[in-house]
């Protein structure tokens, strides 16, 4: 019982008094011993009325001990200082400080002068609470390449000075990208792994979504925070029909419209209309315009083909990256602009694509839809090596032996 | 806390012309004046290049010197500032806004608290 209920409140604890230190493993060290004076306390005395106030004093005076044991260093008055200063701890209310401390732990876990890996690391231990060794199962880790990793950011953060501070509104749009990035790649690695050979990781789809709705408490109706969750909602409402009973891709025309989760996509359509209220248009709000087209439309065919493709103009107006311009050729092809669509996807291909296969892949895919079998096949057999995953690779055989039997 | 805003530069790129190298150092000499007027520069100098340095060794109490720079990179130590600020965003900030930063590399250390 102390064991779960500590957990749970810990995580709180650890944010507070990260953000007393500025250093990640003295708070840690420092609720550590909190937890085994409440194995003797608790018991005895009974659970306190606000667990967590409890566990950052304790653990504040504990730190206070540990500070005056070590020897020297003018960082050390300063930090007892401001220990000091925090003495009469607020019990904690609902949306207490507590909820700028964890925030605040975002922020730094987040931050730019990590590298990528080690902020979505950072935020699956300190933000989403999970175990060090929930998270190298679920990144396919070594458990000791992962706590080492933990290690040394933690080691940054503390010596490289990386603030535990919720960014003032004026550095609030440079740095929110960076936390709503490690949001959405915590999805997608969920995501992508419900695609490969049989590995389901939906908890860390459960954990992004999490993730964005407890920003979304801090950072109520900010546009693109809405509409990354929005997407989100919208690629998660699909997972359970991505997979065909044999283990194939299953194309988005091929599938099971009625298995869609309707809760998930209605409740994505509410975030992206809040977003699109604030009339500030971003690539997270563009991306969910486009799942949106396709999770509302009752069947392939009445995709709204002129909505995806504009969304893609406006998004390739923002970012102007080839991978986007060939989504707007596909979606323009579509929209009955065969033939420009291929020239345009050719051009990229030739260029800054040449090695990119889900490219190639594309572009086999509207020969095939023309009826040109032939050149279809050809393209999909050269993409085959290519392509990393299982299913994936069974959707493109099975491709090839249609092609084969439509020429 | 104190950072040491370290610009690496390649010496042998082509310089530009008198009028760009000018303008260059004005904004050295802007950014170097707003630091101080903000109360956050503690010290800062260009370094001569990188083939006037004497690199020193003792080994088994022997001393060694070697000319020129102790590792031969492409970039190398142009110049340094010493900043004291609230934390790293204040010292990225600053050092994004160096000359360099568009044509080398800046690089932010802490400086260890001893």
């Amino acid at each position: 019982m102390i064991d779960r209920l500590f957990r749970s409140e810990s995580a709180r604890a650890v944010a507070t008094l990260a953000r007393i230190f500025g250093d990640l493993q003295r708070a840690e060290d420092a609720v550590q011993e909190a937890y085994i004076e409440a194995l003797e306390a608790w018991p005895a005395h009974g659970v306190p009325r606000d667990p967590a106030a409890w566990i950052v004093r304790t653990a504040r005076n504990r730190a206070i001990d540990a500070l005056r044991r070590e020897k020297t260093g003018a960082a050390k008055h300063d930090l007892l200082a401001r220990l000091e200063r925090v003495a009469p701890m607020e019990p904690y209310m609902d949306d207490g400080p507590h909820v700028d401390d964890r925030l605040a732990m975002l922020f730094a876990c987040a931050h730019p002068a990590l590298a990528p890996e080690t902020r979505v690391a950072l935020t699956l231990r300190y933000v989403a609470g999970l175990t060090t060794e929930e998270i190298a199962a679920a990144f396919l880790l070594p458990l000791a390449t992962l706590a080492q990793r933990l290690v040394r950011a933690k080691k940054k953060i503390a010596r490289a000075g990386i603030p535990f501070d919720v960014p003032s509104p004026s550095r609030m749009p440079e740095r929110l990208p960076d936390v709503l990035a490690v949001v959405y790649l915590i999805f997608n690695e969920g995501y992508r792994a419900t695609r490969t050979s049989g590995l389901v990781r939906p908890g860390l789809c459960a954990d992004a979504l999490h993730l964005a709705r407890t920003l979304e408490r801090l950072l109520p109706g900010e546009p693109e925070l809405l509409g990354l969750y929005a997407l989100m909602l919208f690629h998660d409402a699909r997972r359970g029909t991505r997979l065909t009973d044999d283990g194939a891709a299953a194309p988005l025309e091929e599938q099971d419209r009625e298995r869609w989760d309707a809760v998930a996509i209605a409740q994505g359509r509410a975030a992206l209309a809040e977003a699109t209220r604030h009339r500030r248009a971003g690539p997270y709000q563009l991306q969910a315009a486009i799942a949106q087209a396709h999770a509302i439309a009752a069947s392939w065919d009445a995709t709204d083909w002129p909505a995806i493709r504009a969304a893609y103009d406006a998004l390739y107006a923002l970012e102007p990256t080839p991978v986007i311009a060939l989504n707007r050729a596909v979606a323009s092809a579509f929209c009955g602009g065969y033939e420009a669509a291929m020239r345009e996807i050719d051009v990229l291909l030739a260029g800054p694509l040449a090695d990119y296969a889900p490219a190639l892949v594309a572009r086999a895919d509207l020969l095939r839809r023309a009826g040109a079998y032939a050149d279809a096949r050809r393209d999909f057999e050269r993409v085959l090596p290519a392509i990393a995953t299982d299913a994936e690779r069974r959707l493109i055989e099975r491709r090839i032996a249609e092609c084969a039997a439509g020429a | 806390m104190k950072y040491a805003i370290l610009i690496y530069i390649d010496e042998k790129a082509p310089t530009g012309t008198p009028a760009e190298r000018e303008a260059i150092h004005g904004e050295y000499m802007a950014l170097s004046e707003a630091a101080g007027k903000a109360g956050i520069l503690v010290g800062g100098e260009p370094l001569e290049d990188s083939d006037t340095a004497t690199t020193v060794r003792v080994r088994d109490g022997k001393r060694t010197t070697t000319d020129g720079p102790f590792a031969e990179t492409k970039e190398v130590l142009g110049g340094f500032f010493l900043l004291d600020v609230p934390s790293i965003d204040e010292a990225l900030d600053f050092a994004a806004k160096l000359p360099a930063a568009r044509y080398g590399s800046v690089e932010v250390r802490a400086i260890a608290d001893m």
